[in-house]
């Protein structure tokens, strides 16, 4: 078995274990050591990819090719280069995070776990398929158990929610499979047979009537899913209604599949298309910077205000992307990581704090800190983080992001960049009015007296995410270094 | 043969049972009558059957070794038929169509 | 020479930050008080190394040499790249020695003010979490670092303001400084995109370089009359404007006072809020030589603006920390408007001079004064004037102590803060007479200020107590004698010596007639506080009534805090955030679930075909049959 294979058997095997756990304790276990050995693995990846990439200059490497389903020339094709192996990395570290979030989940352990793990399987396969379809069948795996899971452990309206946000990606994919079978059937333009596969397609010069057809069509397929203004509105009410651990890998993981696809896909594959729509969606994606940290202002529920926020910095993934230079590519995939693991801790401490007040009411908490010091203390620091503090991964990305955009030599770019920066003046109110009331203040309530501490699984949780971003926020040289490596290719495609 | 009898005038008396059959089930508010109903389609159908086979090919014996089989399978869906409506009224109390509209939607 | 040795003056309190943040629970108060003091006493005695070795041995042909260390840390693009590292040059070094002293003078003067407090150690981690990024701030070899450390400070202070985070207005203070400095914080970063994309250059030296592609270019790009580079200063120095709370920014000053009071010290009168000065005599070549100086003169009006605007509130405070809030503006301001005023070379460039020399001595003062308020808050629990009175008799170190850094604050002859005031009011004069004036106003306001918080707290009637106050201990009083010993000796520090725009050492002397005029007017000013408030009289009541509503304008501090008030809860939190909040419910989401009912009706309308009745099944299939049959027939027979 080859290495990358692995990252999508391994959760498979653990899904059927689960099948067998009879009690919650066996089902944590047995999801804790899959995920454990999930993330062991991801490390070793990154170690493994390193030292490879010192030999091998492919775009991709560890490749592999098997065929799938031969009348339509569908292969099981997979490989990586560094964007994925960071996303694979942040995947398995916010999935094992959040097995140890829902450590004491006591309605339906067993199924909870199958359905968490099946969806983490999807995203693991997503990121290492190199096969259109197959990509395409991968993210439809991950999209589905999240119905599931916010219908049946959600809280508040979480039928509607649940089938809010269900059809709204089912209606992205519906667009998405359109642009892929697109592209598909204009796959041999320049004679050859019809393939799915990326890098082969890639060679193929489409031409640009077609590619101007469904390069907007992968684009809004993709960036649905990463919270493109106006098709945002699912990621609130289905964030609010989800159970912790699956806000954590939606809005950590999930929604980093828009980004990825985009870049992966559309940019990739359709550039011409792609130059002639980047306005467009520029001014889309930097009103979603914009109105998302503007709407986070007035909520009244901690988790809208977070997705809100969402919102806000996933636009800017796409508003970097469609920036078209390297540093500005760069300071997306940064952001990507870094808004991945911020958010997952964001909904992890909500989770926690509601889990003990039973309430994510802004107006009814206050004062937490004083009673709970360690998670009021890493909240203090992840809202700090989010606003774009140096010393944490945000700032290096969101810094990437905005020299690469003013890099840009046309002078429209420039100034929707500067109207792009101030958001992050809104951000800090956002923040900083969540953390003055909830976390500071006196205390709301005098029943909040005795709410029980963190207890250890939750503070292994939390712990785990934050050492990535400390790390990526004081030395991003590596990091960063690594990713352009992997960028080149696919930003000279657009030249 | 029937003397003074042409094949068209059976035909059409068929013809005229079978949707004689088909209106009483399409109209018939009570399952026994659409019981009888389809009876009357499956009839109709024998019949054709029999005079077919003794009008156009009058030395084989297919057209009424099948119209046999056909009484004999329509005797058992009659038992099997009546058999769910006894229960269904043993459930609800009533034969009508109307009161059996679960199914919809 | 070789002074990387440097780094470990930042380094110091990053690991004690990190110690003693981590472990905050574990350690005890008796030790991380120690710690702190005395990992913050050795960056000290390491600054006063370096500063020794370098202002004594670093000239090279009578210019002092600049000394870089860095390494990489992040790359934007093949021109960009972002380093990390320490620059030695005159104004670091100073910088080096203000800060570490009057950080280690505060630890040492917490260990006694924070006694008892339940964030004891939390506290000390905070304060070498705010020294280490001052420390970086000043040593930084780039925008970018800077940049960084900027922020760094920026949230460090949040943290400090809001170190009694149970405490509601404490919380809000802490947030609006945060939010206000991090809005000019916006201008900075844009000033720097700006900067670094026509320059290509993040770094200071390449920037400033005389010769360099900047200064020599600058006209070559215009943007709407002016030169982009001037845009980008005029940005970075909006940075400044917010950090150094100067107007029209200056709103959090006043009400980052809710922290503790060596904070305030520390943060709000020594170290922080004279990053904007330090920003822009960073910068200076560039602001002097760029567009011939449109910038500085910006820098010199907000900066005369503000001095003059702060003086007169302060008159009008009655918490006796607002008072030295205000005060320390005023006096940023002086700064400013000194850099406004300077030109580059030689005497010329006195004013740049006699900004540096007034922030080291205001340093020195205005941390005393705040230390020696803090004293007095210690002893009677409460910051407003009226509870205070007398006091001279039960803190009498305290009140000396006082009196010396009021004396100097006030341009008395003799002490320190006389001697940077001449200069900086010799400079203003050469340049300027209109700044000059009001520059002169400030001096007499600022000497009548003073001494009004003077009598009002150690003389005037004696109030009741309800415990009796008393002198504070030990570790209180000691960082107060040392730094009224700043207070009077640091004036006699040769500073053209070692500080000028151009590197190269000059004389000043002092300007005799100019130095009368200041000293006049301040003691003029000491006297009529002396006549108002020496005792008890009712005289300040018939100033009040004089002034009217000018008087009731000043208390409220022209009504900036309502204005700003208006305009973030009105417009932006309940027009703007609310549209945006309506707009999405509503329209978006409405659209979008739109999409979801014109389905569901749709469906309703047809769902009637399901209806459940066999009969109706077996009618549409019949009628099915009998169509497709015409069809086929119709076919079959053409």
């Amino acid at each position: 078995m080859d290495i990358l294979s692995l990252f999508v058997v391994v959760p498979i095997l653990t899904v059927l274990a689960l099948i067998f756990a009879k009690n919650l304790k066996q089902a944590r276990v047995v999801a804790l050591l899959g995920m454990f050995v999930q993330f062991a693995m991801s490390i070793n990846l990154i170690v493994a990819y390193i030292k490879e990439r010192a030999v091998n200059t492919d775009i991709m490497v560890f490749t592999k090719d098997v065929l799938w389903f031969g009348t339509f020339n569908i292969h099981y094709s997979i490989g990586v280069d560094a964007i994925s192996v960071v996303m694979i990395a942040l995947t398995a570290i916010v999935v094992l995070a959040g097995v140890f979030i829902s450590w004491q989940i006591d309605d339906l352990p067993k199924e909870f776990f199958v359905s968490l793990i099946t969806l983490s399987a999807g995203v693991f396969g997503f990121f290492i398929s190199t096969d259109l379809f197959t990509m395409f069948v991968f993210y439809e795996i991950a999209v589905i158990p999240m119905y599931l899971l916010i219908g049946i452990w959600g809280s508040g309206p979480k039928e509607n929610s649940a089938m809010k946000l269900t059809l709204m990606l089912m209606g992205a994919s519906a667009l998405l499979s359109v642009g892929i079978f697109g592209i598909y059937f204009n796959s041999n333009a320049d004679g050859g047979a019809l393939t799915f596969n990326i890098f082969e397609i890639a060679k193929v010069h489409i031409p640009i009537a077609s590619q101007n057809i469904f390069f907007p069509l992968v684009f809004v397929g993709f960036a649905v899913i990463g919270a493109l203004f106006p098709f945002h509105t699912w990621s609130p009410s289905g964030h609010a209604s989800a159970p912790t651990a699956v806000s954590m890998l939606h809005a950590g993981v999930l929604m980093k599949l828009g980004g990825y696809g985009v870049f992966r896909i559309a940019m990739y594959l359709l550039p011409l298309g792609a130059l002639t729509w980047t306005n467009f969606f520029l001014i889309l994606s930097a009103i979603g910077v914009i109105y998302g940290a503007f709407g986070a202002i007035m909520q009244k529920d901690l988790k809208y205000v977070n997705a809100y926020a969402s919102v806000s910095h996933l636009s800017l993934v796409l508003f970097a992307l469609l920036m078209l230079n390297k540093t500005a590519w760069t300071g997306a995939i940064i952001q990507s990581l870094s808004h991945g693991l911020l958010t997952a801790l964001f909904f992890a401490l909500i989770g926690m704090v509601y889990g003990r007040t039973h309430t994510r009411e802004i107006a009814k908490l206050g004062g937490i800190m004083k009673i709970l010091p360690f998670i009021g203390a890493v909240y203090v620091i992840t809202g700090l983080a989010y606003l774009g503090l140096p010393g944490f991964s945000g700032f290096v990305a969101e810094m990437n992001i905005f020299v690469g955009a003013f890099e840009h030599p046309d002078m429209f770019h420039r100034i929707i960049t500067i109207v792009v920066v101030s958001s992050i003046v809104v951000t800090s109110v956002y923040i900083l009015r969540m953390v003055g009331k909830i976390m500071m203040g006196p205390l709301a309530d005098e029943t909040y007296k005795d709410l029980p501490k963190a207890t250890w699984f939750e503070k292994v949780g939390l712990v785990l995410l934050m050492i990535p971003v400390l790390f990526i926020g004081t030395m991003p040289l590596g990091l960063s270094e690594m990713i352009k490596a992997s960028i080149q290719p696919f930003l000279e495609r657009l030249l | 043969m029937i003397l003074g009898v042409s094949i068209y005038e059976i035909l059409t008396l068929t013809s005229i049972l079978f949707f004689i059959g088909v209106y009483g089930f399409i109209t018939r508010t009570n399952l026994i009558s659409i019981l009888i109903s389809i009876e009357l389609i499956l009839n109709a159908s024998v019949i054709n059957f029999v005079v077919i086979n003794k009008y156009l090919y009058p030395d084989v014996l297919q057209g009424v070794y099948f119209s046999i089989f056909i009484i004999a399978v329509a005797a058992a869906e009659t038992a099997l038929a009546i058999a769910i409506i006894i229960n269904l009224y043993k459930q609800i109390s009533s034969v009508e169509v109307k009161d059996t509209e679960v199914m919809k939607y | 020479m070789n002074f990387s040795y440097a780094l470990l003056i930042p380094i110091i309190p990053l690991a004690l930050f990190v110690i003693l943040g981590l472990f905050s629970k574990k350690i005890p108060p008796s030790i991380s008080g120690w710690l702190g003091s005395l990992g913050l006493g050795a960056s000290f005695v390491l600054s006063l190394y370096i500063a020794y070795h370098y202002f004594l041995g670093a000239k090279v042909d009578g210019v002092y040499q600049t000394f870089t260390y860095k390494n990489t840390w992040l790359i934007f693009s093949d021109t960009l790249h972002m380093d990390m590292g320490i620059l030695i040059d005159p104004i670091s070094v100073m910088m080096l020695v203000v800060v570490t002293t009057i950080s280690f003078m505060v630890h040492v003067y917490s260990r006694g003010y924070m006694k008892g407090d339940d964030g004891y150690t939390r506290f000390f981690s905070y304060l070498a979490l705010f020294s280490f990024s001052m420390l970086g701030l000043v040593l930084a070899t780039n925008l970018f670092q800077m940049y960084i450390f900027w922020e760094l400070v920026g949230a460090s202070s949040f943290l400090l303001i809001g170190y009694y985070y149970t405490k509601p207005s404490a919380v809000a203070a802490a947030k609006k400084a945060f939010i206000v400095t991090r809005f000019a914080d916006l201008g900075f970063l844009i000033g720097i995109l700006v900067v670094s994309y026509y320059s290509g250059t993040f770094d200071f030296a390449e920037l400033n370089n005389l010769e360099g592609n900047i200064i020599t270019n600058w006209a070559a790009t215009s943007f709407m009359g002016l030169s982009v580079f001037t845009w980008g200063l005029i940005l970075i120095f909006m940075g400044g404007v917010g950090k150094s709370a100067m107007m029209p920014f200056h709103i959090w000053l006043p009400d980052a006072m809710e922290g503790p009071t060596p904070v305030s010290a520390l943060i709000h009168a020594a170290t922080m809020v004279v990053a904007g000065v330090y920003l822009v005599a960073r910068l200076f070549p560039l602001f002097y030589f760029v567009e011939d100086g449109f910038v500085l003169s910006i820098v010199a009006y907000i900066g005369a603006i503000s001095s003059l605007v702060a003086a007169v509130i302060a008159v009008t405070q009655t918490d006796i920390k607002r008072v030295l809030a205000f005060s320390t503006m005023s006096q940023i301001g002086y700064m400013m408007l000194a850099l406004g005023v300077s030109k580059y070379e030689g005497h010329e460039g006195l004013g740049y001079m006699a900004s540096m020399f007034h922030l080291f001595t205001h340093a020195m003062f205005k941390a005393l004064l705040f230390l020696g308020a803090g004293s007095v808050i210690h002893a009677i629990h409460s910051n407003e004037l009226e509870d205070m009175g007398g006091l001279r008799k039960y803190m009498p170190i305290t009140h000396i102590t006082f009196l010396i850094a009021a004396l100097s604050i006030a341009g008395f002859p003799g002490f320190a803060g006389f001697f940077s005031k001449d200069e900086i009011l010799a400079a203003a004069f050469e340049n300027n007479t209109l700044i000059y004036v009001s520059s002169v106003i400030v001096a007499g306001l600022t000497a009548f200020y003073m001494f009004r918080l003077y009598f009002g707290i150690f003389w005037g009637k004696d109030k009741k107590y309800e415990h009796l106050p008393h002198e504070s201990p030990l570790t209180m009083t000691i960082p107060l004698l040392f730094l009224a010993f700043m207070s009077i000796f640091a004036g006699y520090i040769p500073f053209s010596e070692y500080i000028s725009a151009d590197l190269k050492s000059f004389t000043s002397h002092l300007d005799l007639p100019l130095a009368a005029i200041a000293s006049t007017v301040g003691i003029l000013g000491i006297g009529i506080a002396y006549v108002f408030y020496k005792k008890e009289s009712n005289l300040p009541e018939k100033a009040t009534h004089l002034f009217g509503s000018f008087y009731k304008w000043t208390f409220r501090k022209f009504y900036f805090d309502e204005i700003y008030l208006f305009i973030t809860k009105k417009i932006i939190f309940g027009i703007l955030a609310a549209a945006i909040a309506w707009f999405d419910r509503v329209i978006v989401d409405g659209f979008m679930i739109g999409i979801g009912n014109v389905t569901m009706a749709f469906s309703q309308q047809i769902k009637g075909v399901q209806s459940g009745k066999v009969q109706d099944y077996a009618m549409s299939f019949i009628g099915g049959v009998v169509v497709l049959a015409m069809v086929v027939f119709y076919i079959w027979i053409n």
